[in-house]
C-alpha cells in the first residue's frame, strides 16, 4: 500500500514538474512554430542558478523566482537578437536553439562543475504527512500543488485575458492576427520569456527531487519531447494530460522494470502518433 | 582536366599514409566514418527534406549489436557484420512508420525522442549494453583474413568502405528514385498527383539510410574496440547534422568536407580546449545564421560567378 501511494505521488510529482517544462515548449511551439531544443538546457540552467541563489538566500520559493527571471531575460534575449534574424527559417531556428542547448550546457558544467549538487528541501516541508499509518511525502504533494496552480494561472491567462486572446490568434491564424493589428513579433518575445521562465523555476522547484547535475538538460528534454508529442502542440491541456500520463508511465516504468523504463516511454508516444499524428489535445498538425 | 583532379585526389588518399604519421592516418579513419555516417543522414535531409535529429540511433545500435554479439556469443566478424545491419535496418523500418506520419519539425522531434530512448536504453539495460561502462575489450575484424590492426591497414579499409557507400549512395539519389525523391521533397503534393507514393518513397530512404548509419556505427566499433553510450547522444546525431549542413545538404561532397571540418576541429580542439560541445554549439549557430546553405554550395557558386568573369 505504501510502495503505491509513493510511486502514485512520485508520479504526480514527476507530472507536475514535466507540466512546468513541457507547457512552455508547446505554447512556444504552437506560436513561433519551433521546437525549442535549448529548453532542457533552460530548465537545467534554471536548478543551477537556483542553488546559487539558495546560498545567498535560503529560501526555495524566492529561488526559483530569481531562478524564472534571470531564465527569462535569457530566453527574451535568444529569441529577440538570435532567432528573429532568421525568422522565416524554422528549421535554422530548431538548429540555433540546439546550438545554444550545447553552450548552455558546457557553461553550466564551467561555472558549476561535474558533480550534482543536491538542493535541500524547505524545512517545514520535511517531514511526511502521515494519515492512517500511511506517510505521504510532503514536498511531492507541494510540487503537484504548484503545478496545479501554474496550470489554473495559465489557463486562466489564456482564455481569460486580452493577451491570452491574442497569443490564441497567433496560434490558430498567425497571418490573420497580423492582419487584423496583433503585434505577433512581440507575443513571440512574450511567450518565449514566459515558456524559458516556466522552464528556468521549473529547475529550481524540481530542485529537491531530481538535484542539480550535468546531463539533467538531457534527461529532461526527451521527457517534454514526449510529453508534447503526445499531448498536442499548443495545447495548454494536452501539455498537463501528457505530463501527467508520461510521470505514471515513468515513474511506475522506473519502479516496476527499472532496465526497460525508457522503453515503455515509448509505448504512449507511438500509440497516439499511429492513431492521432497530431496528438491528444492538439489543434495543430505538426 | 576534372579526370585529372580525380586522378590526384585518389593518389593523395591512396599515397597518405605512406607520407602522414600514424596521428594524421587515425585522424583521417576517422573523417572516413564520419563521412559515412554524415552521408547516410544526406540522404534524408538533404535529398528527402527531412531533417532528423535521431541517426545516432543506427551508429549506436549497430556498433551495440556488433560488441554485444561478440563479447555474449563469439560468434565471427562475418556472421555479425549482416546482423548486426539487419538489426539495425529492421530498426531504422520501425522508427520510419513512426516518424514519417509526420514531415518537418515534427519529424524531427520523433526521430529526438526515438533515438534519446535508445541512448537511456543504453546507459540503464546494464545487463546487455553495460551501462556507463560500456563494452570493452572488443576485436577488429580480419576482411579475407587481412589484418587491419594498424592505422594504416584501418585506412585503407575505412577507405574502401567509404568509396563503396557513396558510391552506392550516389546510384541512389541518381536513379529515377532519386529523382522521385528530390520530388517528393520539393513538391509532395505533386507527386502525389502524378502517382507516386510519397510515404513509401520517404519510407523507403529512411531505411536506406538507417542502413548506411549501421554500416558507419559498424566502422566506428571496429576503429574504437570500445562503445559507449554516447555514441547514441544527441551530440553524435547533431555533429553528423553539422557535417551534412556545414558542407552543403543535398550534395554528395558536402557531407564528406563537412565531417572532414568537423572532426578535425574536434580533434584539434579537444588537445587545446576542453570544450568541444560549446564549440560545437557556436559553429551550429554561426554556420546557420551566416551560410544556410553550406560550404559547398557556397564555394560552387563563387567558382561559377569567377569562371563567368573570366570568360
Amino acid at each position: 500500500m505504501q510502495f503505491w501511494i509513493i510511486q502514485t505521488l512520485n508520479s504526480l510529482a514527476l507530472g507536475g514538474l514535466l507540466f512546468l517544462l513541457a507547457a512552455g515548449f508547446s505554447l512556444i511551439f504552437g506560436l513561433m512554430r519551433i521546437a525549442n531544443l535549448t529548453h532542457g538546457a533552460l530548465f537545467m540552467l534554471g536548478a543551477y542558478v537556483g542553488v546559487s541563489v539558495l546560498k545567498v538566500v535560503p529560501n526555495l520559493w524566492l529561488a526559483a523566482l530569481a531562478s524564472g527571471a534571470a531564465v527569462a531575460a535569457f530566453g527574451g534575449l535568444l529569441e529577440r537578437f538570435i532567432l528573429r534574424r532568421i525568422s522565416g527559417n524554422s528549421q535554422g531556428q530548431v538548429l540555433v536553439t540546439l546550438g545554444f542547448a550545447f553552450i548552455i550546457a558546457d557553461l553550466c558544467l564551467i561555472v558549476w562543475g561535474g558533480d550534482p549538487i543536491p538542493v535541500q528541501t524547505p524545512e517545514f516541508l520535511r517531514a511526511p504527512i502521515v494519515v492512517g499509518g500511511v506517510a505521504f511525502p510532503t514536498y511531492r504533494l507541494a510540487v503537484v500543488v504548484i503545478a496545479v496552480v501554474v496550470a489554473l494561472g495559465l489557463y486562466l491567462l489564456m482564455e481569460r485575458t486580452r493577451l491570452g486572446a491574442m497569443i490564441r490568434a497567433g496560434v490558430d491564424d498567425m497571418q490573420m492576427a497580423r492582419a487584423v493589428g496583433i503585434p505577433v513579433s512581440r507575443l513571440f518575445t512574450i511567450v518565449f520569456c514566459l515558456g524559458s521562465a516556466l522552464a528556468g523555476a521549473g529547475g529550481v522547484i524540481g530542485g529537491p527531487i531530481l538535484s542539480a547535475y550535468p546531463g539533467l538538460d538531457a534527461d529532461m528534454l526527451p521527457l517534454a519531447l514526449i510529453v508534447v508529442i503526445l499531448g498536442g502542440v499548443g495545447s495548454l491541456v494536452g501539455a498537463f494530460i501528457g505530463s501527467i500520463i508520461i510521470g505514471f508511465v515513468y515513474t511506475f516504468g522506473t519502479a516496476l522494470l527499472p532496465d526497460l523504463a525508457y522503453v515503455i516511454l515509448f509505448l504512449p508516444m507511438i500509440f497516439v502518433i499511429a492513431f492521432r499524428p497530431r496528438g491528444l489535445f492538439g489543434r495543430l498538425s505538426t | 582536366m576534372t579526370r585529372f583532379w580525380w586522378a590526384a585526389l585518389a593518389a593523395a588518399l591512396v599515397g597518405l599514409p605512406w607520407v602522414a604519421g600514424d596521428f594524421y592516418v587515425n585522424l583521417t579513419s576517422q573523417i572516413f566514418i564520419a563521412a559515412v555516417f554524415a552521408a547516410s543522414l544526406n540522404l534524408l535531409v538533404g535529398y528527402g527534406g527531412l531533417t532528423s535529429l535521431g541517426h545516432a540511433a543506427y551508429l549506436g545500435m549497430a556498433a551495440y549489436m556488433s560488441g554485444w554479439l561478440y563479447l555474449k556469443y563469439g560468434f565471427a566478424h562475418w556472421i555479425i557484420a549482416p546482423l548486426a545491419l539487419g538489426a539495425t535496418t529492421l530498426a531504422g523500418g520501425l522508427f520510419g512508420l513512426v516518424a514519417l506520419r509526420a514531415t518537418g519539425l515534427g519529424f524531427l522531434m520523433i526521430t529526438l525522442a526515438l533515438s534519446q530512448v535508445l541512448w537511456g536504453l543504453a546507459y540503464r539495460w546494464a545487463a546487455v549494453t553495460n551501462g556507463d561502462n560500456g563494452l570493452s575489450g572488443l576485436q577488429r575484424p580480419q576482411p579475407f583474413g587481412v589484418s587491419i590492426e594498424g592505422p594504416m591497414a584501418f585506412y585503407y579499409f575505412g577507405l574502401v568502405i567509404l568509396v563503396v557507400s557513396i558510391w552506392l549512395m550516389s546510384r541512389f539519389v541518381n536513379s529515377p528514385f532519386g529523382a522521385a525523391l528530390r520530388g517528393a521533397r520539393d513538391q509532395p503534393r505533386r507527386m502525389s498527383a502524378l502517382g507516386h507514393n510519397v510515404w513509401l518513397i520517404r519510407w523507403v530512404t529512411f531505411v536506406y539510410s538507417g542502413f548506411w548509419g549501421g554500416v558507419a556505427g559498424l566502422l566506428y566499433v571496429y576503429y574504437h574496440k570500445y562503445i559507449h553510450p554516447t555514441s547514441l547522444a544527441l551530440t553524435t546525431s547533431a555533429e553528423a547534422l553539422l557535417s551534412v549542413i556545414a558542407g552543403g545538404s543535398g550534395t554528395l561532397a558536402g557531407p564528406i568536407i563537412g565531417s572532414a571540418i568537423v572532426v578535425v576541429l574536434k580533434n584539434y580542439a579537444s588537445a587545446y580546449i576542453e570544450r568541444w560541445n560549446m564549440l560545437l554549439g557556436f559553429v551550429f549557430v554561426v554556420i546557420v545564421i551566416f551560410m544556410p546553405d553550406g560550404l559547398v554550395p557556397g564555394v560552387r557558386r563563387l567558382w561559377v560567378r569567377w569562371r563567368g568573369a573570366k570568360k
